[in-house]
């Protein structure tokens, strides 16, 4: 069976696993958003907690996906669980680091005149610095993305779901039919997926970025 | 007219248009000891910035001067001490409350670039609750009243703006919530000096129009005294060297740091205090471009060495012309050489002493509104204010000039330009 027949006829399948695969990797980029721009939030303004804080995501990242894993199955068993905890841990670098370096770099003279016009520190964060360090924070949302995407794959080693699956699958019984096919098509799938997922983050950047500071 | 505003109530006539919508600010014992400090950054400043008046802190860089400012809209908390803002306590209002009803205009203007330039004046109304519609017309009102023509500039970004329109935008920003009290910091130190002076000259219209309390901060003496109604000069830790009219302060430094710190030409820079239309003007003999030479010969006259004005068909300057150049020439269109440069009747003496030290005649064309010719200074003039102002501010003590006699040399039918100014001395001993 060539590559195209394989792929013919698994179609439903490979959708299924491809939506998966994205869905998961969305909703782990959302939340490690979330956590990211908090934390970015919460040490900003100090150069010391600015520090620890890419230090520490970074340290993360150094942690072989495997081994995390691995090490994560133990404690929150198979499935959904380790993978999104491992996903979301793997995201927050790009994104805390980038929330930092855009909230850090917003001039100083927009923050006096915002506060000295009468905005409340709250009304200055969500008015005007994240507002000014969106497109960075974005940008990090979308390495982050693409990384994970690659990671996803392995989730399938801990159950997760995905392509990571079918290509586990077919590099389990190397020598079989279809074997070649199916790790290929998992791995096009992935490769497909995190081109379409960039080009929904150029859309997004565009849509949601100021005329006034778009580069 | 009248940009400097009277609130003394001494000369009504010299007052201008407007009510006094400023109020006064009252500082009192006011320290502020920044932590980790030896020495306190503000040290027990007390002093009276009186309602409409434009106060000018000027002093050396960081004796204090911002640092006292943004205590007044407790951007800086006091570490001691009271500040009254017409009347009322600044603590009796929560922080973001008191700052949206004091303008606040900045260096680096600091405009929110990824607002446009109609959003960035309309913050400050949408933070008090005005409905769109209101804000909509408050942003055309205060584009117009800065000089910005709100269909071209409305919808543009700060990035889109040159660094005196993004002056002019902060500036309407700060104003359009229509406080009492407007601070600003710097706010013209980052242009440069052409458009420098325009804004000046924009702030002072706009001040004769709003008779806001304006608190103004610049290590720049000369924009001290081109705006201030008062300067106060600020020694280290805020200490006040003098508090009094630019005037007084030229012509009676109160020691010899204020001295230094006034400068060399001191006589020139208070022919910066007298504007063009606060002196007779003299005239000269003219024609439209459009009449003969040999008419405007005639009005010319015999006498050698006149010379006189063609203007075009709205009055506004072209050439000089002599007699020889006349008897020579076949149409006014080319008669004479052309007129380089001129000044308004808001344009400061000290402009026009510079205009007729760079014209061929000693004589500086007086234009109006629209660049309408309205006559000539020479220098008799401005010597004669020279001479007026030694007779005002000589042996003045340093008073609180509210006499408000304010003539000066030719002042034309009391354009009321002089008010607040301290009464009349004796002869004087002037620094070079
Ligand atoms: N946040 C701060 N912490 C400590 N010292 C400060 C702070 N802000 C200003 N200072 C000090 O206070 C003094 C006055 O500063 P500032 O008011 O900015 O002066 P100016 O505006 O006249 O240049 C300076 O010596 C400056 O170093
Ligand atoms: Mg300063």
């Amino acid at each position: 069976m060539s590559f195209w027949d394989y792929v013919g006829s698994r179609w439903a399948q490979l959708l299924t696993d491809a939506y998966l695969h994205a869905s998961a990797v969305v909703q782990c980029v959302l939340l490690a958003t979330a956590i990211g721009v908090l934390l970015g939030i919460a040490v900003y303004r100090s150069p010391v907690g600015s520090t620890v804080a890419t230090a520490l995501t970074s340290a993360i990242l150094t942690i072989p996906s495997f081994a995390l894993l691995g090490l994560l199955i133990p404690l929150l068993g198979l499935g959904v669980r380790p993978t999104v905890t491992a996903l979301v841990l793997y995201g927050l670098l790009p994104i805390v680091r980038n929330t930092i370096v855009g909230l850090a770099g917003v001039d100083r003279a927009v923050t006096d005149a915002a506060r000295g016009i009468g905005m409340s520190r709250l009304g200055v964060l969500g008015r005007i610095e994240l507002r000014l360090a969106w497109p960075a924070i974005l940008a990090g949302m979308r390495v982050s993305t693409q990384m994970l995407m690659g990671i996803a794959a392995i989730a399938a080693y801990a159950k997760g779901p995905g392509l990571g699956n079918v290509i586990f699958s077919g590099l389990s019984r190397v020598g079989s039919a279809n074997a070649v096919n199916m790790a290929l098509a998992g791995t096009v799938g992935v490769v497909v997926l995190a081109l379409v997922l960039d080009g929904i983050y150029v859309l997004i950047g565009r849509l949601t970025t100021s005329r006034g500071i778009r580069g | 007219m009248a940009e400097r505003a009277d609130t003394t109530g001494t000369n009504p006539g010299g007052g201008g248009g407007g009510e006094v919508s400023g109020v006064d600010i009252v500082l009192d014992e006011v320290t502020k000891h920044y932590p980790g400090t030896a020495t306190p950054a503000v040290d027990r400043v007390s002093m009276t910035i009186p309602a409409g008046e434009i106060v000018v802190f000027v002093g050396p860089s960081g004796c204090g001067k911002t640092t006292t400012m943004r205590m007044i809209n407790r951007l800086i908390e006091p570490s001691s001490g009271r500040i009254t803002i017409g009347g009322r306590d600044n603590r009796s209002l929560d922080g973001d409350k008191l700052r949206r009803n004091i303008g606040y205009a900045i260096q680096q203007a600091g405009l929110f670039p990824h607002l446009t330039v109609g959003q960035n004046i309309g913050v400050v109304p949408g933070l008090i609750g005005w409905d769109r519609k209101r804000i909509a017309e408050r942003v055309e009102q205060m584009l117009d009243l800065v000089g910005l023509d709100p269909g071209q500039f409305r919808d543009r970004y700060p990035r889109q703006l040159s660094g005196g329109q993004q002056q002019r935008v902060g500036v309407a920003r700060a104003l359009a919530a229509d406080p009492p009290v407007l601070l600003m910091d710097e706010p013209f130190g980052a242009v440069d000096p052409i458009t420098r002076g325009n804004l000046q000259d924009e702030l002072m219209s706009l001040q004769a129009e709003l008779h806001k309390t304006i608190v103004f901060v610049t290590h720049d003496f000369d924009e001290a005294v081109k705006l201030g109604d008062r300067i106060a000069v600020l020694g280290n830790q805020s200490r006040i060297l003098q508090y009094d009219t630019p005037e007084a302060i030229l012509a009676n430094p109160a020691d010899d740091t204020v001295a230094g710190f006034v400068g060399a030409g001191a006589s020139l820079k208070q022919l910066t205090l007298r504007r063009v239309r606060d002196v007779r003007l003299g005239d000269v003999p003219t024609a439209l471009v459009t009449e003969s030479p040999t008419e405007l010969r005639q009005r010319l006259g015999p006498r050698r060495g006149r010379v006189g004005l063609v203007l075009d068909t709205r009055r506004r300057p072209l050439r000089w012309v002599s007699g020889p150049d006349l008897a020579v020439a076949r149409t006014l269109h080319t008669a004479g050489r052309a007129v380089e440069d001129t000044v308004t009747t808001q344009s400061t003496l000290h402009d026009a002493l510079e205009a007729i030290l760079t014209d061929a005649n000693g004589l500086a064309v007086v234009t109006r509104g629209h660049g309408e010719y309205v006559g000539v200074v020479d220098i008799d003039t401005v010597m004669a204010t020279i001479r007026q102002l030694r007779e005002d501010y000589g042996e003045d003590d340093g008073g609180d000039g509210t006499d408000g006699t304010g003539g000066t040399g030719g002042t034309g039918g009391g354009a009321g330009g002089g008010a607040g100014a301290p009464a009349a001395g004796g002869p004087v001993e002037f620094r070079s």
